[in-house]
């Protein structure tokens, strides 16, 4: 099914796109939905963009459910394992 | 045949690019006018469109993603929609009215247009042969044209229920068994619904086959269920857009 589920949040950083170069990304959209390429019929699907740049401007992502549950868990382990003062934006 | 792209007067008037296919020989013939699935106006929808073409249609399928999204690839332009909060529902009516028109302008058209549309596209067809004055409906396991999601379900889509009593097209419902959304608890629903108003229906329910069977890139792709699926639409399209 198409669940037409999606969760957006502003972020701040970068991400490596289309031609291999670098761009400032504000958005994060995250969705539980059919992929495009993934080999799977639903997948935690996450792009980060910068819709200001256009449509291109974006780096997706498409995983398990259960490789979305483990990338969750590695990144509040790595946030965990740092000195609170470096976690300050 | 021919394939190629065209601009086609939308919702509102807005020019909004589409893909044709169209057999060769002066017709007459139907049309049909293919509703894109949420990944977008891409490769597989637009080999749907041609195979109408080489049944022996003119067939269109509208970019619903040419407002936001002009000439990006599109699985960019499905997530940009996507994160803007989707297709609106009077929007993809206008779009659909729009292509029908379109075809039945078109010196080779018998004046009789079809929907067809896979996925969310099943959905949008009923919804569109709900608004619009249409000779004949596809739904492949369109999800919450009937069914109530859970409460706490964040969706941005509403079932079709009210409106189906306004159903001015005759529609074929190709499912899979083994499908959630829609469950076949749902089809028995829609069946009941449209039974229940006098709406000329024709349901198959594929043992073996969950969602997306159709799609022929997709580990949910069921050769059995998907080449009967085929005949089918075939045989109901010849039956009322009157092609032969």
């Amino acid at each position: 099914m198409c669940t037409y589920a999606t969760v957006t949040t502003e972020i701040t950083g970068s991400a490596k796109g289309p031609g291999g170069s670098w761009f400032h990304v504000t958005d994060a959209t995250v969705y539980f939905d059919h992929p495009v390429h993934a080999m799977a019929e639903h997948t935690l699907n996450l792009d980060l963009a910068a819709p200001a740049r256009g449509p291109g401007a974006r780096v997706a992502v498409e995983l398990t459910a259960s490789a979305a549950r483990a990338l969750v868990v590695a990144i509040e382990a790595a946030l965990a394992s740092a000195p609170p003062a470096l976690l300050i934006d | 045949m021919r394939a190629h792209t065209v601009m086609i007067d939308g919702d509102g008037g807005d020019k909004v690019e589409a893909y044709l296919a169209e057999p060769d020989g002066e017709g007459p013939r139907g049309g049909v006018v293919v509703i894109h699935h949420m990944p977008g106006y891409d490769r597989a929808t637009k080999e749907m469109v041609r195979r109408f073409a080489e049944l022996g249609y003119d067939a269109v399928c509208p970019n619903l993603y040419w407002r936001e999204a002009p000439g990006a690839d599109p699985a960019d332009a499905a997530a940009t929609v996507r994160a803007a909060g989707g297709v609106p529902n009077a929007r993809l009516i206008g779009d659909v009215a729009g292509a029908a028109s379109y075809l039945r302008g078109r010196p080779t058209s018998n004046g009789k247009v079809g929907v067809i549309g896979h996925c969310s596209g099943g959905r949008q067809s009923v919804l569109a042969a709900c608004n619009i004055d249409l000779d004949a409906a596809v739904d492949c396991y369109g999800a919450f044209v009937t069914g109530t999601p859970p409460d706490d379900y964040p969706l941005k889509v509403t079932n079709l229920v009210d409106q189906l009593p306004q159903l001015r097209a005759p529609l074929l419902g190709l499912f899979g068994k083994e499908d959630k959304f829609p469950s076949p608890e749902q089809v028995v629903e829609l069946d009941e619904i449209l039974t229940a108003a006098g709406k000329s229906h024709e349901f198959h329910s594929y043992d073996d086959a969950g969602h997306a069977f159709f799609a022929v890139d997709r580990p949910s792709y069921r050769v059995a269920a998907a080449n009967d699926g085929w005949e089918r639409i075939a045989a109901f399209f010849a039956a009322h857009l009157g092609s032969n």
